[in-house]
């Protein structure tokens, strides 16, 4: 029976077979069995990277399969949540080596996406900390790759987005930490410059990210608010029991317009610059704030809405995020959500999304004139060498991968080479005519 | 305690597995059932994350003749059994063909006698432990979408309350667990009508801790006795004409 389903952006909306993969088996049988499929993990990809007529729901292989702590390696299917690796390991001293900003997603999203966290600058993407993935192929075979077993097949599958094959399972590196805390310092900053300039005076604290107001104007223009962090060296490994919030229906269409942002920023930015200074916050608060609002997405209400996250490389990367903001500003096309982080270098993976430089993301409720002001932001962050990420896309153009990922070449050949009938598709490969 | 459970690979299953595993220390737990592919990795996920010895056994509650051997076979012996295998089949199907309703009969029925059969003997010559059996508010009237799964579970209801009392004196508990609808891993991650389902997770807590307050029967969660109440007292000339 098919089902209807979205991104986590809720736009749009198809309809589609779901077959569930609960074992290696159950997954061949199902992918030999159609013509062409995706994996989907816990559907938090903003856009339609996850979604097309046939999809493997992947989440009920979700299970731990061996532990050593001596390595702090840990090897788990796909389906594992990131929320259930923290529940299992954070007791026992260890914690993701890298982590978004919501631990509700699968490690088969968090290698497909090649995620980055607010350590980017000093430990990269989430592929720094596989050590071999289980990748089955369109002809239904496993092929375990590792940076030094078809190390080819490695780079494309991180940051892949599920289109080389089906990650069954992975073995993953955990950083040790001795406590479930981190010490927070918040840093207003009047301006652009100003977050730009404390970005690099605190390079060397190991979590970083900035909350921008993305409608100050003028001389306020950047306006933000930067957060650093790290590990606390005492206070225990267990977390405080936390409520989770819900909101429980759509909100109405434009509920969230440019007028109530903009309170909301004002605020936020007040209430930061009473209390900069430091605190010590729980793993939860500082890596995943929504987490406690069940649904959030809901509400942009019923028409949905995507990010837009992009980055720009260092050089000329201030200029262009000074074009880009004044271009937002401009326009009133207010983001609720707008978060600036330094990137470190860049990997090896084809697709990989992180390139030494900035990287700002900001979410829009899905309005008329949105895409064609977002293709206009397209040809600013190619002017200034920057690219697109592919997880929170839904609507780029194929130009704007090419000019963006220059790779894509080399992960077309590995692709064609392990998926010549080009099975694993999206709705966001056939926009994008990745095949 | 010695934990076997018995049809270990489904959802609700799973999850008395964790909530057993996380509070009651120390455990062994033996998980049994048919699919070892998918046992296995169950198996070694909760022993590493609840460092406690954990097993997958291959178990077929409708392969009667090799129960008494597997659970000979046990070592040691458990303390606790909860049954959790059962299947719900495909009520039209059943009506026209008899080897669905006696697939439906033989699973949630004559295979759970046998088996607890087996286990009753044991743990009433031990003088320990007791039995815990998933049975379903299916069991409580029949409805024309699932007579055949609501009979079977209906009849190992009385089963169960009979042992229930044959196993009293020997200080042998048995609880009966009447679930109403529980959502599945299956359907995680699509939208679901949410008002009367509850996660297996949540199902699981309760279960245990009505466990813990040595119920003899336990609705999960607790309102459904008093939907059952209702739907109980309807009478007979009326219901046949619902469909419920
Ligand atoms: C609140 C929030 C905060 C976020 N913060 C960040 C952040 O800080 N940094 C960041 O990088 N991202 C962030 N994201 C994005 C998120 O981390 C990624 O979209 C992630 O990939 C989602 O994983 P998922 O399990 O939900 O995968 P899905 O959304 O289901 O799928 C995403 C992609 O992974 C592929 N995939 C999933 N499972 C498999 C598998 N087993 N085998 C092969 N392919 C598979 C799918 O085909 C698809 O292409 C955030 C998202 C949210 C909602």
């Amino acid at each position: 029976m098919p089902s209807r389903i979205s991104g986590w952006g809720r736009y749009p909306w198809i309809e589609a077979q779901i077959a569930v993969a609960d074992t290696t088996s159950a997954a061949r049988k199902h992918l030999l069995a159609w013509p062409d499929c995706i994996a989907r993990g816990a559907g938090k990809s903003y856009g339609d990277s996850a979604l097309s007529q046939n999809v493997l729901q992947m989440t009920p292989l979700n299970r731990i399969l061996a532990f050593d702590a001596d390595r702090g390696e840990v090897v788990c299917e796909a389906g594992v949540g990131l929320d259930k690796l923290i529940d299992a390991f954070l007791p026992k001293g260890f914690f993701l080596s890298v982590t978004p900003g919501t631990k509700q997603i699968t490690v088969g999203g968090a290698i497909a996406s090649d995620v980055h966290g607010k350590n980017h600058h000093r430990c990269g993407c989430f592929s720094t900390c596989v050590n071999w993935i289980d990748l089955m192929s369109a002809a239904g075979e496993i092929i375990r790759c590792s940076p030094q077993q078809h190390p080819e097949i490695f780079q494309a599958t991180c940051g892949g987005m599920g289109l080389t094959g089906i990650i069954l399972a992975a073995a993953l590196r955990l950083q040790p930490i001795k406590s479930a805390w981190i010490d927070q310092k918040t840093i207003y900053c009047r301006d652009l410059d100003a977050v730009l300039a404390a970005f690099d005076e605190f390079a060397d604290m190991p979590y970083s990210v900035a909350w921008i107001d993305c409608l100050a104007k003028g001389a306020c223009l950047g306006r933000s608010v930067l957060m650093v962090g790290e590990h606390a060296g005492c206070g225990g490994l267990s977390l405080p029991e936390k409520p989770t919030a819900t909101i429980p229906f759509s909100f109405p269409n434009g509920a969230l317009n440019s007028a109530s942002i903009r309170l909301f920023n004002t605020a936020y930015a007040w209430v930061h610059r009473r209390h900069a200074g430091e605190s010590r916050v729980s793993l939860d608060q500082f890596f995943y704030p929504l987490d406690g609002i069940a649904n959030w997405n809901r509400m942009y209400g019923n028409r949905g809405f995507l990010q837009y996250q992009f980055v720009l490389p260092r050089s000329g990367g201030a200029d262009g995020l000074l074009a880009i903001l004044s271009a937002i500003a401009g326009m009133g096309m207010g983001s609720f959500l707008a978060v600036l982080k330094l990137f470190g270098p860049a990997n090896r993976n084809f697709l990989s999304f992180p390139m030494d430089g900035y990287t700002l993301a900001l979410d829009f409720g899905i309005q008329p004139g949105l895409l064609p002001f977002l293709d206009r932001l397209d040809r600013l962050v190619a002017r200034f060498g920057g690219r697109i990420y592919l997880t929170k896309d839904v609507r780029m153009a194929p130009w704007m991968l090419k000019e963006g990922y220059p790779l894509l070449d080399r992960f077309l050949q590995v692709k064609r080479s392990i998926d010549p009938h080009n099975r694993f598709r999206s709705l966001q490969s056939n926009r994008l005519e990745i095949a | 305690m010695n934990l076997l459970i018995a049809g270990a690979n489904s959802d609700l299953a799973v999850c008395l597995a964790e909530t057993f595993a996380a509070m009651e220390k120390p455990a062994n737990i033996l998980l049994a059932s048919r699919n070892l592919e998918r046992l296995e990795a169950t198996a070694k996920d909760i022993s590493i994350r609840f460092d406690v010895p954990c097993k997958a056994l291959a178990f077929d509650a409708l392969d009667y003749e090799s129960l008494p051997g597997f659970y000979a076979a046990l070592d040691p012996g458990p303390d606790w059994v909860i049954l959790c295998f059962g299947y719900l089949g495909d009520e039209k199907k059943a009506e026209q063909d008899w080897a669905e309703a006696k697939h439906i009969l033989d699973t949630n029925y004559a295979g759970a006698v046998r088996f607890l059969e087996i286990v009753a003997a044991d743990l009433e010559k031990r003088k320990t432990g007791g039995i815990v059996a998933i049975g379903s508010v299916a069991g409580l009237r029949g409805r024309k979408s699932n007579y055949h799964y609501g009979a079977a579970k209906a009849a190992l209801g009385v089963f169960l309350s009979g042992l229930r009392n044959r196993l009293h004196p020997a200080g042998v508990r048995v609880m009966t667990v009447l679930p109403g609808f529980l959502q599945t891993k299956m359907t995680q991650g699509m939208p679901l009508p949410a008002l009367l389902t509850t996660s297996p997770n949540k199902a699981a807590a309760l279960i245990h801790a009505a466990w813990k307050k040595q119920k003899d029967i336990a609705y999960i969660p607790g309102w459904w006795r008093w939907i059952m109440l209702v739907i109980r007292m309807i009478p007979e000339k009326v219901f046949k004409g619902l469909s419920l």
